[in-house]
């Protein structure tokens, strides 16, 4: 099954209750299957950059398997909002 | 020199893993090229090599002619804050290395930094510390002076 930006989308969403998920397919710009992720969620709340990272990983560790590229952006709904401000 | 490499080359062809960890200049440690046959041997080494140095990078190329991008961009971080001493691993030069190192550290993608042999994380991360001032920091605690608290002094 390739791995779609919907379905990224979808399991992020449901597994990590996201607020808010943008996927971009940067295949294009790379031989293999590549995405940049931004996800904002409450369950970053108080967890460091590293630990943040990892459940987006475990989230997606099936897919990830097939993934060449894989770029992440994670926030808190806080922090998102003063990204969104500025 | 040129004995190692010709072993090296030797070794290669017979199918045996090795890697050659150059320092940032290019040169190798003679001392460090070993043979490896079996993947447990590789994930103890992978814990050892983590800890020889303040700074170890795994990536795709060498720092002197990164083959990616985001590799690249760790590279580029890590001179602007003056380090180019650091111990790196061309994980192209070995797909053991590249498939275990992954294994080793729970992280899916190259390239992956250490900092004082605990695993930092990959570009996304490296760059977002660079960015919010983490790194600076972190660097500090491991007694490197970043190169940008020089630059910052000087435009005060």
């Amino acid at each position: 099954m390739a791995v779609t930006a919907d379905h990224i989308r979808d399991k992020i969403i449901k597994e990590l209750a996201a607020v808010h998920v943008d996927v971009e397919d940067t295949s294009p710009n790379r031989c293999a299957a590549s995405f940049k992720v931004l996800v904002v969620s409450s369950q970053f709340e108080g967890k460091p950059l590293l630990q943040r990272h990892r459940m987006v990983n475990t989230c997606l560790a099936e897919e990830l398997k097939e993934i060449h590229a894989f770029e992440q952006k994670t926030l808190t709904p806080e922090q998102w909002e003063k990204q969104k401000s500025q | 020199m040129n004995s190692l490499i010709r072993s090296t080359a030797r070794c290669l062809r017979a199918g045996a893993a090795v890697y050659l960890p150059r320092q940032a200049d290019g040169r190798v440690l003679a001392a460090s090229a070993r043979l490896l046959c079996a993947a447990a041997d590789l994930q103890k080494d992978l814990g050892n090599m983590v800890k020889k140095d303040k700074v170890v990078v795994f990536m795709k190329g060498t720092p002197a002619q990164p083959m990616c991008g985001f590799s690249n961009a760790v590279v580029q971080i890590l001179r602007m804050h003056g380090v180019d001493d650091y111990a790196a691993y061309n994980v192209l030069e070995d797909q053991d290395l590249r498939e275990g190192v992954k294994v080793f550290s729970n992280w899916p993608t190259i390239p992956q930094v250490y900092f004082n042999g605990e695993f930092v994380g990959g570009c996304d991360i490296l760059l977002q510390m660079h960015q919010n001032g983490d790194l600076v920091e972190e660097l500090k605690k491991l007694g490197i002076h970043s190169a940008l608290l020089e630059t910052e002094k000087e435009s005060k």
